[in-house]
């Protein structure tokens, strides 16, 4: 799905003393397939963003385009729905919002709201069951049962069961443990590219952007600060600096590394493996030194 | 026995009879001049140790003995007198309606008169630099001003142990650093038993000791430069090693042997230049 912000401004209760611009005149735009991911504090209108995406809000002035849906300021958006079963958020701790007496009844409840039959339902809950990496043995348990890692996939299965063709994903890793993290994030990498999804990551991980996302929208006081290629946006330090983000530490890494050796220390998109030969050729001195 | 440490002596305890243990024979002391950090993947049993050494949860094997006494129902009252928490999730800890009333409420809780408490309250939001924002509303404070809060109401009742049980897992990384600057200056100015509890592992490096848990059992106890060595082991585990020394790891498969792991980005540049000179 096509996505552009034309202009888009949402003020929070408006003519009132509690009056707050979250999203101030945005504009960009997402092909359908790629991988973006949105990256600012909080505060910075991250959440705002999001819930435009589904229309839970519209914008109070501009105009939001998800496909052929258009959410505008007093327009009524034809078949919001529609738009909302295309569109699945995976919102933070979403393990948070199960309540079902089973896994399968959660995993079912998204789907049947959006008017899949029973036969549909069936036939996708194995799917999105291995999707999560979860155990179809599982399906009779009560959700409460398991660990907070695997009760978060249940809930992520449950948006999956909607066949979004977007997925929208807000701090999907918080509170997890290293290899949960790295798990869940490599999970929503195979989906997107298998399942040919549009995914937008809401991250604070410089990390995970720089590793997954071709796409990087950086936002301050719901304003864009920067938009570009990770490769391009991430090496601008002392820009992110003046709206107090960190750059990935590998990048910290080669920079001061750069200072120290007095030679020029390029990033390039490489494991740790090579990043110690290079690192390994310095030190040793192979190259002629500078 | 020794008066000021925390001691674990064979403690099991699952939260059911019909449910599997989550903690299995653990045992270990934590002294009082230490500050300590446990660690391990989600469901390893980490905070259920909190949990068990304030007496929110008791064992259902052995004994638990906190600075002196043995952590019992009828010494809970005590045992919660030395021991400060900070929970995970920082709107979840709130009762005043301002900063300062908030940090009063502890106090008020003790019978603290009201001299000594102004003087408690303005120390403490000093220690953690939220003294301008003494009559700010907490639910509008940002997600590390509000745990630094937590921390200032935590060190106001002076406890001989204070526990960050996961305090900067629901922080940005922005909070998470405000929150780490603040544990430890207050722990340069102030004699503290601490103890923090967290996967990330880029919390532990100031800890003196840290405990390792897996499943339920103690896996190793060490110190952070020697755990950071064992970056497969640790994997295998669900946790990791930091950038630094995975990259140190790394260089150490090539020969290039540093003088020691390092343990952040400055210590192995220090490192490799060293190396650089030698060769």
């Amino acid at each position: 799905m096509d996505i552009s912000f034309k202009n888009v401004s949402h003020t929070y209760q408006p003519n009132s003393p509690f009056e707050y611009t979250a999203l101030n005149d945005l504009s960009f735009s997402i092909d359908r397939g790629s991988y973006v991911a949105i990256v600012g504090h909080t505060g910075s209108g991250k959440s705002t963003l999001i819930q435009h995406l589904n229309g839970l809000l519209k914008p109070t002035s501009g105009q939001v385009k998800m496909g052929d849906f258009t959410l505008a300021p007093d327009e009524k958006t034809s078949n919001i729905k529609m738009l909302r079963k295309q569109v699945g958020i995976v919102f933070q701790y979403p393990e948070h919002q199960l309540f079902e007496e089973t896994i399968e009844k959660d995993i079912a409840f998204g789907p049947k709201n959006f008017g899949a039959t029973d036969d549909e339902i069936q036939e996708r809950i194995p799917k999105v069951m291995q999707a999560v990496q979860l155990s179809e043995d599982l399906l009779d348990r009560s959700p409460f049962d398991l660990s907070g890692g695997q009760m978060r996939r249940v809930a992520i299965a449950g948006v999956l069961a909607m066949n979004p063709r977007v997925l929208v994903l807000d701090e999907p890793t918080a509170g997890l443990d290293p290899k949960g993290q790295k798990e869940m994030m490599d999970m929503f990498y195979s989906l997107h590219e298998s399942e040919d999804l549009t995914t937008i990551l809401v991250t604070h991980s410089m990390e995970d952007a720089l590793e997954y996302a071709d796409h990087v929208i950086i936002l301050e006081n719901g304003k864009k600060f920067m938009e570009g290629n990770p490769e391009d946006i991430f090496v601008q330090k002392e820009k992110l600096q003046q709206v107090q983000l960190d750059i990935p530490e590998k990048i910290a890494f080669l920079k001061a590394f750069e200072e120290r050796f007095s030679r020029d220390m390029p990033y390039v998109h490489s494991d740790m493996k090579q990043l110690a030969k290079t690192i390994q050729s310095v030190v040793k001195g192979d190259e002629i030194d500078g | 026995m020794n008066q000021t440490q925390i001691e674990f002596r064979n403690v099991s305890f699952r939260y059911a009879d019909d449910q599997p243990w989550v903690l299995k024979d653990v045992s270990f002391t934590i002294r009082s001049d230490q500050s300590v950090a446990i660690i391990g993947h989600n469901g390893s049993g980490k905070s259920t140790i909190a949990k068990l050494i304030n007496g929110l949860l008791f064992p259902d094997e052995g004994e638990i003995i906190v600075h002196g006494t043995s952590v019992n129902e009828n010494t809970i009252w005590d045992v919660r007198k030395k021991v400060g928490m900070v929970f995970q999730n920082p709107d979840n800890q709130f009762v005043g309606t301002t900063v300062r009333d908030d940090v009063a409420f502890g106090l008020e809780n003790r019978g603290i008169e009201r001299i000594d408490m102004i003087q408690r309250i303005d120390s403490s939001l000093a220690a953690v630099r939220m003294k301008d924002y003494l009559l700010h509303e907490p639910h509008r404070l940002s997600g590390g001003q509000k745990q630094r809060v937590a921390i200032a109401g935590v060190l106001a009742i002076r406890p001989d142990v204070i526990i960050l049980d996961e305090a900067t897992a629901m922080l940005d990384p922005k909070g998470r650093q405000e929150i780490l600057t603040t544990v430890n200056e207050v722990k340069q100015n102030h004699p503290l038993n601490l103890i923090t509890i967290t996967h990330d592992l880029n919390e532990i490096i100031s800890a003196d000791r840290v405990i390792v848990m897996n499943d339920g059992e103690v896996w190793l106890e060490t110190k952070p430069r020697d755990l950071f060595t064992k970056e497969e082991a640790l994997q295998s585990i669900g946790l990791d090693v930091p950038f630094s020394a995975k990259l140190a790891n790394e260089l150490k498969r090539l020969n290039i042997e540093l003088e020691r792991t390092p343990l952040d980005q400055k210590e192995l540049l220090d490192a490799l230049w060293t190396y650089h000179l030698k060769t």
